[in-house]
């Protein structure tokens, strides 16, 4: 990689970096139970959660496994697993 | 790119940064953005934030971002600002983001410095209680009691002996025309903030409390758990002050005891340890009782014109 | 183009910087810089100039907020002197790391303790190391001329330092001189506005102020570095344009005073030159073979340029005002580094002169340059700097 002066650096390139392989533990959602309520898409602090449609799908490239969007989540629809390495 | 093609299409502050598992700055700044909008220059001080994100080459800022030094965030602001005003670019507006080490200690003159000229800045410090960017030391915003790595539990130390220090009341006696608190347990609310404070030009300040799993001691899937705690016990008053009056507070739902509070976090485990804990806690106590009675926090004691807010 | 005027050094300065159109200034007061921002502030007030004026809280403040500005892609400028540059250290090496160029006037002052408010180069040249281009003017035209320059090396595409002019407190800020000014368009000419390479803008987002780790901090180091070596040839071409227009030459990086067929050279830098050159003139119609190198940029160090101009001298006393505690004046460090291994390299003799104030006159030059001479016929090598004046009366006991 060629430096840049200054070391100004394009924004957004953070996507670049998967932060998915520091997850010890898997947020596994099940959209059964899902009541499409948005909570874990605003509570993870790594915007892994997203929407298609009116699926909610995490981003396992990025999910740290932090466990928040599973303990916030009012439907009991995310639940931690141990992630196999 | 994500391998599944997710999209990041609507995040300012991306993805890949990389704050500890759960960190609640990282949370905040996400929803601080989303209230701002594209339109902003973001200013950060040296600090966790700064830290995980800007490994060269790797940035989730997808506003126009500058981390300069630790304690002049403030001025590099003020700089941005009168560059805009000089090239008349006036869609343009700058949000400083600073933790409370910079913002409370080693940057609070140039703050006051800011504040006192009436920069049109909205700062927002992501208050953790500590210098977490080294490892949790004691800075002026640390709670009483708390164990910090500069002034440790031990045998003969309670930690930190002194009170949090009233940032939000020195802030509003320089005059300014917005200050509020906010709490990452409330985010709608805490965006609801941001945006009002963008409606006003000069100074803003904003103090959102940023729980911190790493350091504060708790698991990191009880980042907002332990936030809310923190509101509901009366510790971290939420309220808006507006030409120096506070004019808005959150109220509390449902009163805790700050025990409830307190036992979630390693950095109080020391007050638990023997009898002798009660005085401390009753202290603590004390001090949230006064939050709550100061700001109104319980419904029957809301001051008479101060809007309410559930 | 004969637009003269009589006034005080610091008016000039103001008066060069409000030329050159900055869109913001940064103000603190400290002497004996003062009267340099109080002159744009009048002229901000009076609607003279058209620049965002910040009155900051302190000297760290003035640094960043023009750091900032330049980030947003703003001309930007302030002056500082002695404990106020001290101040900005911090926020020097950071700003040159990021490539943000300013223009700041350096007027030299003394440092504490003891406090004082007299001149010598401790101040500016203990920033020496920070990135900060720095240049040394022997008069108030000189600082008029540099700072035109300042601005045009700084934001060079090349180049992208912060640039300092240093000028010296008192002498030449608060004395009087004809000063011949250029005309606003000859300025707009040679000085076109700043058009930044990166810049803070919401239409294209980048970030600054990264994180580097031990995988490319040094090659971003070498880059400044690289961009100060490889910049002299740039001062020089922009130093050549401005004397086109001017008039005036100044000289280069450096001034080499009759220096040719020189047996003893003396190096010396700010207003002192002047009186070392009457020395030289004095001297020479005595029959000595004397001249001065007058250094006009210290960082980057134009060794280049010295080793040239001092190719067959005898010996070289480098006239210091200031000292690096615990070893010699900062100059000969330099020289002698860059000497080291040369083949019939000159004895170099650090001479420290004119601290905090102390005079230095057409006599003083002359005792040096016996000094030199006495030195130079001599084996022994010059480990110590001289102390030039030093009263050995009053020193405390033990204190030899
Ligand atoms: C002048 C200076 N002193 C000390 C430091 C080391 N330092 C970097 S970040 C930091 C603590 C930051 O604390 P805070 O502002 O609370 O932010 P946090 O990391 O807690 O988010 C310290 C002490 C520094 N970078 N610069
Ligand atoms: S928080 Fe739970 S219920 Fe709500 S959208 Fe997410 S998975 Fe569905
Ligand atoms: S586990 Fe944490 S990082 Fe992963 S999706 Fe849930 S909240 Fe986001
Ligand atoms: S130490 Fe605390 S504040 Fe810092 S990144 Fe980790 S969780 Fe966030
Ligand atoms: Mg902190």
């Amino acid at each position: 990689m060629e430096i840049t002066i200054g070391a100004v650096v394009q924004g957004g390139t953070s996507l670049g970096y998967k932060t998915g392989t520091w997850r010890d533990e898997r947020p596994i959602l099940d959209m059964e139970q899902c009541k499409a309520c948005g909570v874990c898409v605003s509570v993870c602090p790594d915007s892994a959660v997203h929407v298609k449609g009116e699926t909610y799908i995490i981003d396992y490239d990025y999910c740290k496994g932090c466990g928040l969007c599973g303990y916030e989540c009012p439907a009991d629809a995310i639940s931690m697993v141990k992630e196999e390495k | 790119m994500s391998t599944q093609n997710l999209s990041n299409d609507q995040e300012l502050f991306v993805s890949g940064h990389r704050a500890c598992h759960g960190c609640g700055m990282s949370l905040a700044v996400r929803h601080i953005l989303k209230a701002t909008g594209k339109d902003v220059i973001v200013v950060t001080p040296t600090g966790c934030l700064e830290t995980f994100t800007s490994p060269y080459g790797y940035s989730p800022w997808r506003v126009p971002w500058i981390h300069h030094l630790f304690e002049n965030g403030p001025a590099i602001a003020t700089g941005v600002v009168a560059a805009l005003k000089a090239q008349k670019r006036e869609s343009e507006r700058v949000v400083a983001i600073g933790g409370d080490g910079s913002t409370f200690d080693i940057g609070f003159g140039s703050l006051s410095g800011m504040l006192e000229r009436g920069d049109d800045v909205l700062y927002i410090c992501v208050d953790n209680g500590a210098y977490m960017n080294t490892g949790g030391q004691r800075s002026s915003a640390s709670p009483i009691y708390s164990s910090t790595t500069t002034d440790p539990a031990g045998k003969r130390s309670l930690g930190k002996l002194q009170k949090k220090k009233d940032l939000p009341t020195i802030i509003a006696a320089h005059g300014v025309p917005y200050v509020a608190t906010a709490s990452v347990a409330y985010l709608k609310d805490l965006q609801k903030k941001v945006k009002k404070a963008m409606g006003y030009h000069g100074a803003r300040y904003i103090q959102i409390d940023s729980t911190c799993p790493s350091v504060w001691g708790f698991p990191s899937d009880q980042t907002l758990e332990v936030a809310r705690r923190g509101v509901q016990s009366g510790m971290v008053p939420l309220f808006e002050m507006e030409d120096g009056e506070v004019t808005k507070v959150r109220k509390i739902k449902k009163k805790i005891p700050v025990e409830e509070y307190l036992k979630t976090q390693k950095r109080f485990k020391h007050i638990f340890s023997d009898a002798d804990g009660r005085e401390e806690i009753q202290t603590i106590q004390a001090l949230a009782d006064s939050n709550i009675e100061r700001y109104g926090l319980l419904k029957k004691t809301a001051p008479q014109d101060a809007e309410v807010q559930d | 183009m004969n637009n003269t005027s009589v006034m005080e050094g610091s008016e000039a300065v103001a008066v060069a910087v409000k030329a050159c159109r900055p869109h913001v200034i940064s103000a603190y007061p400290i002497s004996p810089q003062t009267h340099i921002v109080e002159s744009l502030a009048r002229m901000v007030a009076g609607g003279e100039l058209d620049s965002q004026y910040v009155r900051v809280e302190s000297e760290f403040s003035a640094a960043s907020v023009i750091s900032g500005a330049s980030a947003a892609g703003s001309r930007s400028y302030t002056a500082s002197s002695s404990q106020g540059l001290l101040l900005m250290t911090e926020v020097f090496y950071a700003s040159a790391g990021m490539r943000l160029p300013f223009v700041i006037t350096g007027v030299n002052r003394q440092i504490s303790a003891p406090i004082s408010i007299q001149v010598d180069h401790q101040d500016t040249m203990s920033l020496r190391d920070s990135g900060v281009i720095q240049f040394y003017v022997e008069s108030s035209q000189e600082a008029y001329d540099t700072h035109m320059a300042a601005f045009k090396i700084a934001e060079d595409p090349g180049i992208l330092l912060p640039v300092m002019v240093c000028m010296d407190g008192w002498i030449l800020t608060h004395s009087y001189e004809r000063i011949t000014l250029l005309e606003q368009d000859e300025v707009d000419g040679f000085l076109p506005p700043f058009q930044p390479v990166n810049s803070l803008d919401v239409n294209d987002p980048k970030s600054w102020g990264s994180y580097a780790e031990e995988d490319m901090l040094m090659e971003f180091k070498y880059a400044v570095h690289q961009a100060m070596q490889s910049g002299k040839k740039r001062m020089k071409e922009i130093f050549t344009e401005l004397a086109q227009i001017t008039g005036r030459d100044h000289g280069g990086l450096i001034e080499a005073y009759r220096t040719e067929d020189a047996e003893f050279i003396l190096v010396a830098m700010g207003s002192v030159t002047g009186t070392v050159k009457e020395a030289v003139d004095e001297l020479r119609s005595e029959g000595k073979a004397l001249g001065l190198i007058k250094l006009r940029c210290y960082r980057p160090f134009p060794h280049e340029d010295i080793l040239n101009a001092i190719k067959g001298a005898r010996a070289v006393g480098v006239m210091e005002a200031n000292f690096s505690m615990g070893s010699e004046g900062a100059v000969s460090m330099d020289l002698k580094a860059k000497l080291c291994g040369q083949k019939d390299a000159p004895l170099v003799v650090s001479f420290i002169a004119g601290l905090g104030g102390r005079e230095i006159n057409i006599n003083t030059v002359r005792n040096i340059v016996e000094e030199l001479e006495g030195v130079a016929g001599s084996d022994v090598p010059q480990l110590e700097p001289r102390w030039v004046g030093l009263n050995t009366d009053i020193l405390p006991k033990g204190v030899e």
